[in-house]
């Protein structure tokens, strides 16, 4: 049995060798004009390329069109579900940990807490629904797993540029906050600064706070990671790019590496400055 | 009239079906097929090849010796929407253009709809296993231009699609690797990691057309 991409296709239907371009794959290459001759799967070398032809046009036409309507609300939807299933799965974890404190001695806290107790083995009518109801915990922790995996699998086709500046799960949810990919391309980078940030945002508007500095660009590492005083810039820089980079996304779709290394080379200068002071 | 002429004066000699025709006055590489990106075609039908646009351009215009020769099969790696592999097509054989990106590779499969030996492929270049099953073995050319870091790797990693005495023409972008480190500490990082399935044949700068590029000619060791 051959890996090869005409195994199994129908030789005059190239929507079936399309498919198995699509979807196959073999270990190693091997000499696949010659097996398709041998195989009566082609004529000769000039059929089989015709062949091959036929398939890759129609496989990388039906690929493209099926990832470009790889969906921002897909994506929106699905950052949110993950916060949800976190957010309970942390909230049935503590009723857990609690209660399971009362039947068993040696119960670890936290998730780890719910998991070990979901892998027991229930002696008694009380032990059989603590333990139950952490099983209960655990799916929905493995659900917030699987709703991670989908989004980055996801986000970097939906917005190459925002998903690699950002990582997949912050582009989602600046996607998320913004209400789509679309409406995110179309916002000043100030407001993406301070997207997630609203309830200090209104604060400040209605004069009873400073401005805030960032929104839910906190989470990523250039400005988590940047010295307070200097974590304004490093929001405005940061901001600034992904707000490019989400209209790229948006109106060209294709990678850009440039931008990336603007940022990187922005970020060297902001974070060079606590090294002069130190040296001061 | 001659078109070789200034080939010989480069120093390597053009594959069948690349020429050094005259362009607004200007002698230019060219191929024969059908326009892609607006690039200027001269009465006879042949396209002049931007150096300026494409890497591989760029290494035949500098006189590097590629070892194409025309009508060899050629396995792509990071065709974007497919400006060189267009020219790559109209001179070689069978040509397999791999790109990961969805919305250049639509633009890609218009420039193969004009092209019987062009065999787009929407498919990772780390990843060789997903297209395995449609290249075939004992490709002549490799050629790579992928903009990501890790361009030394997967040269290795589709070292197997090449025959012995194929050729792998990689341009390594310094930016793509490190963007704070010296251009010429990359290029070597880069050429010391080949080292282990490739035999360097050849290194030049192709500064005057890319900045901070490298074009590298190796063969399968």
């Amino acid at each position: 049995m051959t890996d090869a991409w005409f195994a199994g296709a129908d030789p005059d239907d190239p929507e079936s060798g399309a498919t198995r371009v699509r979807t196959g794959s073999a270990s190693a290459p091997a000499d696949w004009p010659a097996e398709a001759v041998d195989a009566g799967f082609a004529a000769d070398e000039t059929d089989y390329y015709a062949k091959l032809r036929s398939a890759t046009l129609a496989a990388a036409s039906e690929a493209v069109a099926e990832r470009e309507r790889a969906d921002d609300v897909q994506l929106a939807h699905a950052v949110r579900a993950m916060d949800d299933a976190e957010r309970t799965a942390n909230e049935l974890a503590e009723r857990v940990v609690e209660w399971a404190g009362t039947l068993y001695e040696d119960v670890p806290r936290g998730l780890d807490g719910v998991r070990d107790i979901a892998a027991r083995d229930p002696k008694t009518a009380a032990e059989e629904r603590v333990v139950s109801y952490a099983t209960r915990a655990v799916d929905l922790l493995d659900e917030r797993d699987d709703l991670r995996a989908f989004i980055e699998e996801r986000a970097p086709t939906t917005a190459p540029n925002l998903a690699e500046m950002a990582g997949p799960v912050l582009a989602a949810r600046l996607i998320a906050l913004a209400g789509g990919l679309e409406p995110l391309a179309k916002k000043p980078s100030g407001t993406v600064q301070v997207l997630g940030a609203e309830d200090a945002l209104f604060a400040h508007l209605k004069g009873r706070a400073t401005s805030p500095k960032h929104g839910v660009i906190f989470t990523h590492e250039y400005v988590r990671g940047t010295r307070p005083q200097d974590r304004g810039s490093a929001a405005r820089a940061l901001a600034g790019k992904l707000s490019i980079a989400a209209r790229i996304d948006h109106y060209s779709g294709d990678y850009r590496p440039d931008l990336h290394a603007e940022l990187t080379d922005r970020m060297e200068t902001i974070r060079a400055r606590a090294d002069e002071e130190a040296d001061e | 009239m001659s078109d070789d002429s200034s080939a010989a004066d480069a120093g390597a000699v053009l594959p069948d079906g690349v020429e050094r025709r005259t362009f607004g006055g200007r002698e230019r590489l060219s191929t024969e097929g059908a326009q892609v990106y607006g690039e200027p075609v001269d009465a006879d039908g042949w396209r002049a090849w931007d150096a300026g646009r494409s890497k591989l351009g760029a290494m035949l215009e500098l006189g590097m010796d590629t070892g194409l020769v025309g009508g060899e099969s050629v396995l792509y790696l990071g065709a974007a929407s497919g400006t060189t592999v267009s020219h790559v097509a109209d001179f070689a054989g069978p040509t397999y253009a791999v790109e990961f990106a969805p919305r250049p590779v639509r633009d890609l499969v218009g420039v193969a709809e004009d092209r019987d030996n062009l065999f787009p492929l929407l498919k990772d270049a780390r990843d060789p296993d997903s297209y395995a099953h449609v290249v075939e073995a004992g490709i002549d050319c490799l050629v790579m231009d992928v903009a990501t870091r890790g361009q030394a790797a997967v040269a290795v990693r589709n070292r197997q699609f090449l025959a012995d005495d194929g050729r792998l023409l990689m341009a390594v972008k310094a930016r793509s690797e490190d963007v704070t480190a010296e251009p010429d500490d990359v290029f070597d990082d880069v050429v010391a990691e080949l080292d282990s399935a490739y035999e360097i044949l050849e290194t030049a700068r192709l500064d005057r057309f890319h900045a901070d590029h490298l074009g590298i000619v190796a063969r399968p060791k």
